[in-house]
């Protein structure tokens, strides 16, 4: 699947973009963020107040409990500031 | 119905006029524009300087989410036309970010499919503010009365 940061997720995790191949057990963006945790240091930071992280699955807000499966097109994101 | 996501700047008027042009079942058409404010946050004394901003969004879900948007703005009036263009990339002050407008037969759906697009819009359309201030960047916080003002809209 392939992961997407943006913001300030894309500064701490130090990438904007990348293709993961998740352990099994990870089916929903919940246990995903578990295991994006232990990439790095930087992923960790990123994920540390989840209730400043927004979601999407395949483009579409989604939450902790979305199922997530390969091929999905997942990003991360703090909630929007446009307009 | 048009969306345009682009980092070039636009012309209001000359929007406003190709958007009335032809249209002679319309009686009202409502347009609004913001612009890049020079301070952060609500209160211009006590606001750090804003010396430019950077717009970054997400490529395909901003178009997929403001083609919602205004789908939405639809169903709930009955609208002749509607217009959303949004910029990314570095912005200074005064410069144009967004423009929304929306057309219909009688004056009130058109305000108010309008301030409904412009309020949705920064709720539920993935951009992000950053903003360059003479003590370095800062990500803009999302507002609880942005939050607030798209709740109204809420069914």
């Amino acid at each position: 699947m392939k992961v997407l940061y943006f913001a300030w997720l894309k500064a701490k995790t130090g990438i904007g973009e990348e293709e993961i191949a998740p352990p099994p057990g990870v089916a929903t963006v919940g246990q995903l963020v578990e295991h994006l945790k232990t990439r790095s240091p930087g992923h960790a930071a990123a994920f540390e107040t989840l209730s400043v992280v927004r979601v999407a699955v395949n483009q579409d807000y989604g939450g902790l409990d979305t199922p997530v499966k390969a091929g999905d097109e997942i990003a991360f994101f703090p909630p929007v500031t446009g307009g | 119905m048009a969306i345009r996501v682009q980092r070039a700047d636009f012309d209001p008027g000359v929007e406003l006029d190709r958007f009335c042009t032809g249209k002679t079942n319309v009686g009202g058409v409502c347009l609004f524009v913001g612009l890049v404010r020079d301070y952060m946050g609500h209160d211009p004394q006590a606001g750090a300087e804003v010396r430019a901003m950077t717009l970054e969004h997400y490529p395909g879900m901003t178009e997929r989410q403001l083609e919602a948007i205004e789908a939405e703005a639809r169903s709930r009036w009955p609208l002749d036309d509607a217009l959303v263009i949004h910029r990314f990339g570095r912005l200074e002050p005064g410069e144009r970010i967004v423009l929304v407008a929306a057309s219909s037969a009688h004056r009130d759906a058109a305000f108010e499919a309008c301030r409904f697009l412009i309020d949705w819009l920064k709720t539920k359309a993935p951009f992000w503010k950053v903003e360059h201030t003479p003590d370095g960047d800062a990500w803009v916080d999302a507002k609880e009365s942005d939050d607030k003002a798209a709740e109204r809209w809420l069914k």
